[in-house]
């Protein structure tokens, strides 16, 4: 069966769902999400949302510009940069406007707290640049933002997967979905095709992302000829609840949290001097681990302790409840008395498809595909360059998920319908017949924990030439073996058998590209650190990494860093 | 640990009837229910269906009825579970799609029947002004997830389709308190029948199965006592 809107957005996050209220109304626009809208993983989103309102201190968007540009190791594009740090008061006033319930500050103005890597005057000390809904504020901005799709009678297909991205000529046609509750397959044609399908932690063991962030969008992308940007670098959120991976938010650290090692010492001191456990994302993780490597670790285990002993059980209630809930749940400890025990966990995919600043996607001559964008975790703008900070990424959502909205929007006059053809759902069934015909084979399951294992030990915090090599080699192997894949499961309802099995094409597509760019940059930046070469090398490497999939294998090529205001200088907190 | 489960089993397409089926699997007793489900599907058995996302109790999709009570299979660990057998069937109430997926639609429309989005006046160039007091009124409303653990436990949504529920009550809950919601009395209005805010008649099984540990049933006594407040005044 066909469907035919003249826009289709997939992904129901913050982005999909902000780019669809720019369009919905005057434009027939269709929300395609793999699981109910309010289940998006931008709901996990916890400590917060960042703009210089200046609301509890002085503060200004130059500072947040250059905190972003720093955090990134210089590796953001500063017109991307400047955009969101200019935007971002009138993105959040809006979202209060729209019914958000931010905490507030004794004025009745919305609340804010310090963050990692945001500082005031150019570095000089923590800010509180973050607003917040306690511990909640992803989940209370989607809950927000569906409400706003309600009212506004945006169509939402839930639980239609994204099986791929129809191409015709240069530009798009449409997108084919399977459905889950029928395992029909649809092809959905549209002159707008905007992605927003988020990250794809899952190509890792421990990670803090939903089992549905598996990179769909990103993937069928890359296999339909576009190029990715910026694949090496991966974020690790420094406090995952140890052995699950179970966010705790920066937060935490920004309400005054310490992280402590196994002799009870404070040891983001002496990595980060002046803004200690406010350091950015991946430097803390790096410390956890260097700690954890010279037996500093707890009991000389694999991880350290988050200490909130200090902050009060009521202060706790009012701004951290919902990490104070998973520490009991998970852990059976009481935040306000318990150290928490933690350790790095994949958190965030600072690449992914290349867009303007108006979520066009680019094309390997950087040039627009007509009718295709892109906004969100699953784009590279690049605005969160080597490494994103705490509380730039529900900014980026709204402000760059609103721009590719007004873009679709002024751009659909000209947009043609292209032609789906049949050719991609013929593929898909061969594909699925396939997969059920085989009586024996490969269990996606234990492929998948292989492929999980490999990329958590090699292509993580710490990573080497030896290590990536091993990799890479050993995902090819992987590959081969997801070729003789089966599926036990036949049934048409309801078949997460079928599902996973499909996804983990994406994962293995996905993470083979990681570690061929990760191996291929050679030097340390932001997330990517490699202990073969641990400086920044600005005179060979201040530049843009891009990845294009061929009929065997890929090639890899680069482009510049667009810098305005900041020129590169060393890196310390 | 070894843990013996029995699931409810259903396949429209094939079994004219549900059953049970057995399975042993091997636990941690930190692991949650969920990863026992996964063990399940992933080593035994692909053709189990649930629905799963989030893995720890923010996004509302694991939402069945374990051991007799409702709540998220990945808020669940196996310590809490453990015993001579875990019974694992589909949230009471709602159509059973296949296994334990249920049809969540009319939840769904009655959510969004509740109007979940702020109504106001226009707001001015920054943010509207709201005492933290004012904010505090909402209370643990915006915690909701929407996963319909508390439909499912409800005695009286067990009984009569027509009640509303009390997840909608609670989206609804989080507007009228809303110091900046000017829609309020037409919102109260709007539940003041006998199959809204007064089909609630105090069970408090949504209260006890929550699993954001909202207090379900006194926000919907607030609810009632506001509607009467409104038909006690004489501008109304």
């Amino acid at each position: 069966m066909t469907i035919k809107h003249d826009v289709v957005i997939v992904g129901a996050g913050l982005a999909g769902l902000r780019a669809a209220l720019e369009v919905a109304g005057s434009i027939d626009t269709a929300v395609v999400s793999k699981v109910f809208p309010t289940r998006s993983h931008s709901g996990a989103a916890q400590g917060g949302i960042g703009a210089a309102l200046g609301n509890e201190e002085p503060d200004s968007w130059e500072w947040h510009m250059y905190d972003t540009v720093k955090g990134g190791d210089y590796l953001s594009d500063q017109d991307a940069a400047e955009i969101m740090a200019k935007d971002a008061p009138r993105a959040v006033y809006e979202l209060e406007h729209l019914g958000v319930p931010f905490n507030r500050t004794v004025e009745g103005k919305i609340a804010q707290r310090a963050f990692g890597g945001h500082t005031r005057d150019f570095g000089a000390a923590p800010i509180k640049r973050t607003c917040y809904a306690a511990d909640r504020t992803g989940r209370v901005i989607l809950d927000t933002l569906y409400g706003e799709a309600v009212r506004h009678g945006v169509t939402i297909y839930s639980e239609l997967q994204m099986v791929d991205l129809i191409r015709d000529g240069k530009g798009v046609s449409g997108i084919l979905v399977y459905n889950v509750a029928t395992g029909e397959v649809h092809t959905i044609h549209a002159r707008a095709i905007m992605i927003a399908t988020g990250g794809f932690g899952k190509v890792f063991h421990t990670t803090s992302n939903c089992h549905a962030n598996t990179g769909d969008g990103v993937y069928y992308a890359y296999r339909a000829g576009i190029p990715l940007q910026d694949m090496e670098f991966v974020q690790f959120h420094p406090t995952g609840i140890y052995g699950l991976g179970v966010l705790i938010s920066e937060a935490a650290r920004g309400e005054g949290g310490v992280l402590r090692n196994r002799d009870g010492h404070r040891f983001m001191e002496d990595y980060a001097p002046t803004i200690k456990d406010l350091a950015p994302r991946d430097m803390i993780s790096r410390a956890i681990v260097t700690e954890i490597r010279n037996g500093r670790g707890i009991d000389g285990k694999d991880f350290v302790y988050l200490d909130l002993t200090h902050l009060g059980k009521e202060n706790l209630e009012a701004r951290l409840s919902d990490i104070s809930s998973f520490v009991r749940v998970y852990l059976g400890l009481d935040a306000a008395y318990d150290l928490i025990p933690v350790a790095p966990t994949c958190h965030y995919m600072m690449g992914g498809i290349p867009t303007d600043l108006d979520g066009h996607v680019l094309d390997e001559n950087h040039i627009p595909i007509p009718g295709l964008y892109a906004a969100g975790e699953c784009a590279c703008l690049s605005v969160h360059g080597a490494n994103r900070l705490g509380c730039n990424s529900l900014i980026d959502l709204v402000i760059f998920g609103r721009r590719a909205g007004l873009a679709i929007a002024r751009d659909l006059k000209e947009l043609p319908w292209g032609e789906p053809g049949s050719e991609s759902a013929r593929r898909f069934g061969e594909k699925v017949a396939e997969l059920k015909n085989r009586d024996k084979g490969e269990r996606v399951a234990d492929l998948r924990a292989a492929m999980q294992r490999l990329m958590s030990t090699y292509c993580s915090v710490y990573r080497n030439d030896r290590d990536l090599r091993r990799t890479l080699d050993d995902l090819r192997g992987l590959a081969e073996r997801y070729r003789s894949a089966y599926v036990e499961n036949t049934s048409s309802i309801f078949n997460y058998d079928l599902l996973e099995t499909l996804e983990m094409e994406s994962l293995l597509g996905l993470s083979e590209a990681m570690v061929a760019c990760a191996l291929e940059r050679t030097e340390s930046r932001g997330a990517h650190y490699r202990e073969d070469y641990p400086e920044r090398d600005d005179t060979n490497w201040l530049k843009h990494t891009l990845i294009q999939k061929r009929d065997h294998g890929y090639t890899l090529f680069y482009k510049p860093v667009t810098i305005t205001r900041f020129e590169p200088k060393v890196r310390t907190y | 640990m070894e843990l013996r489960f029995k699931i409810f089993r259903f396949d429209p397409a094939v079994d004219s009837q549900p059953y049970y089926q057995a399975y042993t699997v091997q636990a941690e007793p930190g692991e949650r229910v969920l990863d026992c489900l996964n063990r399940i599907r992933w080593s035994q058995d692909g053709t189990l269906s649930y629905r799963q996302s989030c893995a720890h109790g923010v996004c509302g999709s694991s939402a069945m009825k374990i051991n007799g009570r409702c709540a998220l299979a990945c808020q669940k660990l196996v310590k809490e579970v453990h015993g001579a057998e875990v019974l694992v069937e589909p949230l009471p109430t709602f159509p059973v799609l296949k296994d334990l997926v249920v049809d969540l639609t009319t939840f769904f429309q009655r959510v969004d029947e509740m109007r979940p989005y702020l109504i106001a006046s226009d707001p001015p160039e920054t943010e509207r002004i709201q005492s933290p007091d004012e904010r505090k009124r909402m209370g643990e409303s915006i915690r909701c997830i929407l996963c319909a653990c508390c439909v499912g436990a409800c005695p009286v949504s067990n009984e009569n389709e027509k009640f509303l529920g009390p997840a909608p009550l609670v989206q609804a809950f989080r507007r009228i308190f809303d110091s900046r919601d000017t829609e309020r009395i037409e919102r109260l209005k709007q539940l003041d029948y006998p199959d809204g805010a007064w089909g609630c008649v105090n069970h408090f099984e949504c209260t006890r199965v929550c699993p954001k540990e909202i207090p379900v049933t006194r926000e919907i006594n607030e609810i009632k006592r506001a509607i009467k407040k409104i038909a006690e005044s004489p501008q109304s």
